[in-house]
């Protein structure tokens, strides 16, 4: 790795007594795509917004693009573009005030943003809402808005957290697409979310977080292969009896998970397994076999579910 | 996608040093562009309050003033002259508590844009200077017209009555840039309200000096008055409008006043914004 755009050793953020982050290290090397994944309350967010230089660490060393946050906050932030979990829009602009505002915020000038404001516009496919007001448009547009806002100024990197959330399926989709083509030409994605889909399609590399420590760290093909297994039978035999018969089903696998509905069973053969399983007289009501997931990652480094 | 065809990175075309020393202006214009949607109806208020409450308070209740008064007047003039210089400084101050309160709660607490703008590289302090210096737009507007309808209705009547317009903008802005500081501190803006509206704005409206001198009010009830940027104001402003006695030391006393206050108000507004922000 050429020298890293992100540098983190040691990084702590403590609220009172409470570590929203502990200790953690890691580097993001430009035109990288990385993740960072863990349910709520994991510490992302909290992460993000020190790596955005808005808070302050408690302890620790980070550099961003060179320098060091606690003294260059302002030079850092100019090339960041933030995509907040919470759409923090001005309300009383029209779509196209919006971008022209923050784009304001960044010192560049009315020529450049008049052009700018066409192709985020067409970005967002918000082209015939340019003049309503931001009060009118619904979830998704505003969330398609704030992601455009955070690419006004051209940002080298682009921190997006929890993209998606509140986005219809084609819509993600979309964004997933202008964030490949983003990467592609060398801006550095940061990137939190709580959807392994999302993180496998979208990041090189991540973390998993929890309780505010990296549990691990790894591509995501890298990560599922360290920790799980190739694939997973999920069995359903009923709330009732799911705990008696996982008793029995667990010498027949690697891993056993056993959760509220259903058992997840851990083989790098999950149809031979489900085999295995009729024959020895045993008949779930519901049986899938799928490939390993982040998800199971998760649910192995934490021994609890993404949404728990 | 022609958005990333054309890219050319931040790097290359944003300066943070041209932030750095603009970004307050650029915090007023997204401010200004916002209270442009409202120009009609601002203008509409600024005209309205100065031409109604002249007419109601200071043409006719001050027409049974007047006639008990005698040829003495109030303070030696007539009661809409006395009355005038008072409800300037008051419609600065809502003007002022207007533009610095409202864009406060929305920016911490109702739509959070103020951490959109932290996002970039606007800084605490420059959204605190950006928030009070289109406050003070609001003002010199809403002061100027008032001055105008004051002297539409021969309410001024000194050589130095223009000079009343920077000192009721000082009290409006000083009085705004507090109120600012108060509501960036506030996570739950409801019971503030109801507070301030009874027990700050409607006294320091009733017992400043508004509607007849302070000295006429009981002597406990006049420390209101010495607290009040209003009474400060209006007392520079009677002064300035018609003459009214003052000695040299009192009018630099009710300047340093407001002056302070505003001193205070706006740097503790900017401490108040950088500390919230930074959570």
């Amino acid at each position: 790795m050429s020298s890293p755009l992100i540098s983190a050793r040691g990084l702590t953020k403590k609220f009172d007594e409470f570590v929203a982050v502990d200790a953690i290290d890691f580097d993001v090397a430009k035109g990288e795509s990385f993740g960072l994944l863990g349910p709520n309350g994991a510490g992302k967010s909290t992460t993000m917004r020190i790596i955005g230089a808005t808070s302050q660490r408690t302890s620790g060393d980070l550099t961003i693009l060179g320098m060091d946050p606690e003294k260059f906050g302002p030079q850092i932030r100019a090339h960041l573009g933030v995509v907040p979990q919470q759409d923090n829009l001005d309300m009383q602009l029209s779509v196209s005030e919006n971008l022209y505002i923050y784009g304001r915020y960044f010192g560049l000038s009315r020529k450049f943003l008049k052009a700018k404001i066409e192709e985020l516009l067409e970005f967002a496919q918000l082209e015939e809402k340019r003049d309503a007001k931001v009060e009118s448009l619904s979830g998704g547009m505003k969330r398609r808005l704030t992601i455009a806002r955070g690419l006004v100024s051209e940002p080298e990197i682009l921190m997006l957290d929890e993209p998606t959330t509140g986005l219809d399926p084609q819509a993600r989709h979309i964004l997933w697409d202008r964030l490949f083509r983003l990467k592609e030409q060398g801006v550095t994605l940061i990137i939190t979310t709580h959807f392994m889909d999302e993180a496998e399609q979208l990041c090189d590399r991540l973390v998993v977080m929890d309780k505010g420590k990296i549990m691990a760290e790894g591509s995501p093909a890298q990560l599922i292969k360290d920790y799980s297994t190739k694939e997973v039978l999920e069995i359903r035999f009923g709330s009732e009896r799911n705990s008696e018969m996982a008793n029995q089903l667990r010498d027949m696998c690697e891993r056993i998970e056993e959760l509220p509905d259903r058992i997840l069973l851990y083989h790098e053969d999950g149809e031979v397994l489900l085999e295995q399983i009729y024959s020895a007289g045993l008949h779930p009501k519901t049986s899938l076999v799928r490939r390993s997931s982040l998800e199971d990652v998760f649910l192995r480094l934490t021994g609890r579910t993404l949404v728990d | 996608m022609s958005i990333v065809d054309k890219r050319r990175g931040s790097l290359e075309i944003i300066d943070s040093k041209k932030i750095i020393s603009r970004g307050s202006l650029y915090v007023a214009q997204a401010r200004l562009t916002a209270m442009f949607k409202w120009v009609w109806m601002i203008l509409a208020i600024a005209v309205a309050n100065p031409v109604l409450y002249l007419l109601s308070i200071g043409v006719g209740v001050g027409a049974f003033i007047d006639k008990s008064a005698g040829p003495a007047g109030i303070d030696g003039v007539k009661y809409l002259t006395f009355l005038a210089p008072a409800l300037l400084a008051t419609a600065a101050i809502q003007g002022a508590i207007d533009e610095s309160v409202f864009p406060t709660l929305e920016g911490f607490n109702w739509w959070k844009n103020f951490f959109g703008m932290n996002a970039t590289a606007i800084s605490g302090n420059q959204i605190a200077t950006g928030v009070f210096l289109a406050s003070l737009v609001r003002v010199v507007g809403t002061v100027v017209i008032y001055w105008f309808v004051m002297l539409a209705f021969g309410a001024l009547e000194s050589s130095k009555a223009w000079l009343a317009i920077p000192t009721a903008v000082m009290a409006g802005v000083a009085f705004g840039s507090i109120t600012q500081a108060i509501a960036g501190r506030l996570k739950d803006e409801n019971v503030f309200f109801v507070i301030f509206n009874r027990f700050v704005m409607m006294p320091l409206f009733l017992f400043s000096g508004t509607f007849y001198p302070l000295s006429s009010m009981p002597g406990y009830l006049q420390w209101i008055g010495w607290i009040s940027p209003l009474w400060h104001s209006t007392e520079l402003g009677r002064y300035l409008t018609y003459g009214h006695a003052m000695t040299q030391s009192m009018a630099i006393t009710h300047t340093v006043f407001l002056f302070s206050l505003l001193v205070i108000g706006f740097f503790s507004s900017r401490r108040v914004f950088t500390k919230r922000l930074a959570k």
